[in-house]
């Protein structure tokens, strides 16, 4: 009892000293739900990490995204390379990344505060994007702050949608991005970078929805509803 | 900040015209500043009449179907494939669109804004010439005819030097002028007199407007105005003037943009500075030689065979101009057929002549074969016969030698001119294909009623015939015999759809491109015979079972069945898509390997990716027809 209140209070505190991009980043949050799919941003991201572990391993970088409407404007894209502390040999194979790169660094704590900016008021959508959004959400406990807030989209899962339901065997298996790309015919170029990987699931969850939209009739509802399993 | 996709962008659109040529960092800069946008099958990307948006689009993926709406009916004019550019012209000379652009399949677009373009490109002579032949082609593949003739213009030779330093003060006219005070009445007679369409008006020295044909229409005859009025009633003030140092190419995009025929050339290029004279866009075409027109009326001129064989390289060089500056394939079609024809008619004139004799009876020469089917780009071997009337049958054979020592001789001339010798002998030198009107009949019924394999192969070949020269009626008569035994010829059609399927589909299994097993073309893919073959005999076919006579060329006989049979209109018009895309994929190999083949052999790894994306989305329509073919005609039975 003593405890919970003791834990209570330390979190009303911890609220109250809150730093003010986070509180503007909580704000921004708040009314998404009765937008049109038309209407609402959505910021795809993927990240490059050392390794699978969300709690040991850190970032390495963060791609992303913004599309509103049926279009991303490159312009307004996301992509930070991050100083490594931990470094892992065996997963500089996949992505590339060196310890001392040329590429411009920024901090985690940086790069973090800067992605907060960004995904305001947004629905983040990403390949197994749990994985990703735990990551974040390590990098914000390291900061001493709370989990993401967003709501999230899984073209992992949205994949399957796409799916009839007589085809049983696509519910229980899990798709890699790249099976996903070979089966929508969405070309692979920049795979395992974080802007490429971005891109590439950009492209996916575009046409997912043009597969899911075929009556012209989705409503960001269904999008977030996953229906029961047939096995 | 280092951003993947503006490079992935930039590194897509570097592969395209017009930024095939421009700096890596200038198109980096751009593709920043590009959206992506994505369309699924159906989606609008933009509509007719509308006002353009900030943006030009470049196909990333997929296609986009552009037509225009014309009341209850569309009129199909363009299919854009990966790479091509489309809803530049709207915003170049500030219009609304003319056309609908839709996605035929889903599809990826690249939304480039037009302001950094300009800013980064105006002064790109690369760019420019892009953009000036955009305009041709386009205005050649679908717009009326008057916007056709205004904006038509062929470039000089392989240069384009001359069209892109040359001053306009080299091809400037003296302007014909009128007082400001004169009235509308002096001026028309003064137009009248000089055979001229407009008029400048002066004021001291400066023009100060200009009349033309049209406000004559528009404000005299309709009698808003009287015709003792002053000009300065119904003159357009400003003129629109030009520099005497500007490019002929800038003037041109002044004409374009400002939509006149001619421009006023000033001193200092302002209306405000002394009148030096006017430039018409006839005045442009005419002065860069070797323009389709030109070369008809050399060749018509021409009175040798070594001259004809001169032009007929020049042919040559204004297909692979045509070809390189993407001017519309359909027109490039026509306006090579049409000159290849007529060096062939102009070739059996000179024959004649050579002979020294007069042809006893009356003849026909015509033509087999691709030839036939107007369909000849790239020189191919000869393929022709004669045919003459029937005369009693002691006379036959002293008129047949006469012929065939004729043919002969225009055999010759043929080869000499760069059209070889047909290794079949299927010429009209030979005894076989020099008949009288009577022997063709009997051997057309004996191919229709007698329908062997080999049969079959030669009906092929001889039903695609075209006239050349001499007496047109005896080629109708042969027409007419042709579909009087094939009407209805069930047995016959079954036996000709039997031939058409007998190249499937040219892809293999995992979507990989058969190719030959072995040979001198080994592991080369030979598209006549795997793409375009299956798509002619298909036509044929099915104009025979039409009975549509007097079309040849297979894109326009598939036009026409798309008329016939609304219910497979999608398929029709896919197959004289895909055929004249083939076509030109063999043209342009062609072109590069002159003098081995006709390009009928594709060496795969010559392909870029994209190349390969474009040849299978042709090979759709081969299936989609080929099963049209089984089921009408049951030939596997």
């Amino acid at each position: 009892m003593w405890n919970y209140i003791k834990k209570n209070i330390a979190y009303f505190l911890k609220k109250r000293h809150q730093p003010d991009y986070w509180k503007n980043y909580a704000e921004s949050l708040k009314n998404i739900p009765t937008k049109s799919i038309e209407e609402s941003k959505f910021v795809v991201f993927d990240c490059e990490t050392s390794g699978l572990n969300p709690k040991e391993d850190r970032i390495l970088s963060m791609g992303a995204v913004t599309i509103r409407g049926n279009t991303i404007d490159i312009k307004d894209n996301f992509e930070v390379y991050l100083e490594q502390d931990i470094f892992n040999r065996e997963s500089v194979a996949i992505h590339g990344l060196l310890k001392k790169g040329k590429l411009k660094k920024v901090s985690e704590e940086q790069a973090i505060k800067n992605f907060l900016v960004y995904i305001e008021g947004a629905i983040l959508v990403g390949h197994h994007i749990s994985f990703d959004v735990a990551c974040v959400n390590y990098a914000l406990k390291r900061m001493g702050l709370p989990k993401l807030k967003n709501k999230v989209l899984d073209t992992g899962v949205l994949f399957k949608k796409t799916k009839h339901q007589l085809y049983a065997e696509a519910f229980t298996k899990v798709f890699s991005l790249d099976e996903v790309c070979d089966e929508l015919k969405v070309k692979k170029k920049d795979r395992h970078t974080a802007s490429g990987d971005a891109y590439i699931t950009a492209i996916v969850f575009f046409k997912i929805l043009g597969r899911l939209n075929r009556n012209n009739d989705l409503t960001l509802k269904e999008l977030f509803f996953t229906p029961k399993m047939i096995y | 900040m280092k951003n993947t996709i503006a490079e992935r962008i930039a590194d897509f659109i570097k592969m395209y015209p017009p930024f095939d040529n421009l700096p890596y960092n200038e198109l980096y800069k751009l593709a920043e500043e590009t959206r992506v946008i994505y369309l699924d099958k159906d989606e609008t990307l933009y509509t007719q009449g509308k006002p353009p948006k900030e943006h030009f689009f470049i196909v990333n993926q997929g296609a986009i179907r552009i037509y225009r709406q014309e009341g209850e009916k569309t009129i199909e004019v363009e299919m854009c494939d990966e790479g091509d550019v489309l809803g530049l012209r709207p915003l170049i000379v500030n219009e609304n669109y003319t056309l609908n652009a839709k996605a035929y399949e889903e599809s990826i677009v690249y939304a480039i804004p037009i302001q950094n373009f300009n800013k980064q490109f105006e002064n790109n002579s690369e760019v420019s010439k892009y953009l000036i032949t955009r305009f041709a082609s386009n205005s050649a593949t679908r717009f009326s005819q008057e916007d056709n003739e205004r904006i038509f213009a062929d470039y000089k030779r392989t240069t384009n030097t001359d069209y892109f330093s040359s001053k306009i003060s080299n091809l400037m006219t003296t302007a014909v002028c009128c007082n400001h005070k004169s009235t509308v009445q002096e001026a028309a007679s003064i137009m009248s007199e000089n055979k001229i369409s407009s008029i400048f008006v002066l004021k001291k020295d400066k023009p100060a407007g200009v009349i033309t044909n049209k406000d004559l229409l528009h404000k005299i005859a309709t009698g808003k105005f009287t015709i003792d009025q002053n000009v300065k009633k119904i003159m357009s003030s400003p003129v629109i003037s030009a520099s005497p140092d500007i490019s002929i190419a800038e003037a041109q995009i002044i004409m374009l943009k400002n939509k006149i025929g001619n421009v006023c050339v000033t001193k200092d290029g302002t209306p405000e500075s002394k009148l030096l004279g006017m430039l018409t866009q006839q005045d442009i075409v005419a002065s860069l030689s070797n323009n389709p027109a030109i070369l008809l009326k050399q060749i018509s001129r021409a009175r040798t065979i070594p001259r004809l064989r001169d032009l007929r390289q020049q042919l040559n060089d204004l297909l692979t101009r045509f070809i390189n500056q993407h001017i519309s394939f359909t027109h490039t079609l026509t306006v090579v057929a049409e000159l290849n024809e007529t060096i062939n008619q102009k070739a059996v004139e000179i024959s004649i002549k050579e002979l020294n004799k007069i042809p006893p009876v009356r003849f026909a020469f015509f033509a087999l074969g691709s030839q036939g089917r107007k369909e000849q780009l790239v020189p191919t071997d000869q393929d022709n016969g004669i045919i003459f009337e029937d005369v009693p049958d002691d006379k036959l054979e002293s008129i047949r030698a006469f012929f065939i020592e004729l043919a002969t001789v225009i055999n010759k001339n043929l080869h000499s001119i760069g059209y070889e010798y047909c290794p079949a002998e299927m010429m009209a030198s030979n005894p076989k294909w020099c008949l009288s009107k009577k022997e063709w009949e009997v051997q057309f019924k004996d191919w229709i009623f007698n329908p062997t394999e080999k049969n079959i192969l030669l009906s092929a070949i001889f039903f695609d015939f075209n006239f050349v020269y001499g007496d047109k009626e005896l080629v109708n008569d042969m027409t007419a015999i042709v579909h009087e035994s094939t009407d209805d010829n069930n047995r016959f059609f079954m036996f000709m759809a039997k031939d058409a399927l007998k190249s499937p589909s040219p892809l293999g299994f995992f979507r990989q491109f058969l190719v030959d097993q072995d040979g001198a073309h080994k592991d080369q893919f030979n598209i006549k015979q795997r793409a375009l073959m299956p798509l002619i005999d298909a036509a044929r076919i099915l104009t025979l079972q039409h009975n549509l006579q007097g079309i040849n060329n297979t894109a326009e006989r598939y036009y026409k069945l798309r008329e016939l049979e609304p219910q497979n209109a999608e398929i029709y018009e896919a197959c004289a898509y895909a055929f004249k895309a083939l076509l030109k994929f063999k043209t342009k190999n062609g072109l590069a390997t002159l003098g081995e083949d006709d390009g009928k052999f594709i060496k795969l790894e010559n392909l870029t990716k994209s190349d390969k994306v474009k040849l299978r989305r042709c090979f759709k329509p081969i299936k989609s027809i080929q099963e049209v073919i089984t089921i009408r005609f049951q030939p596997t039975l």
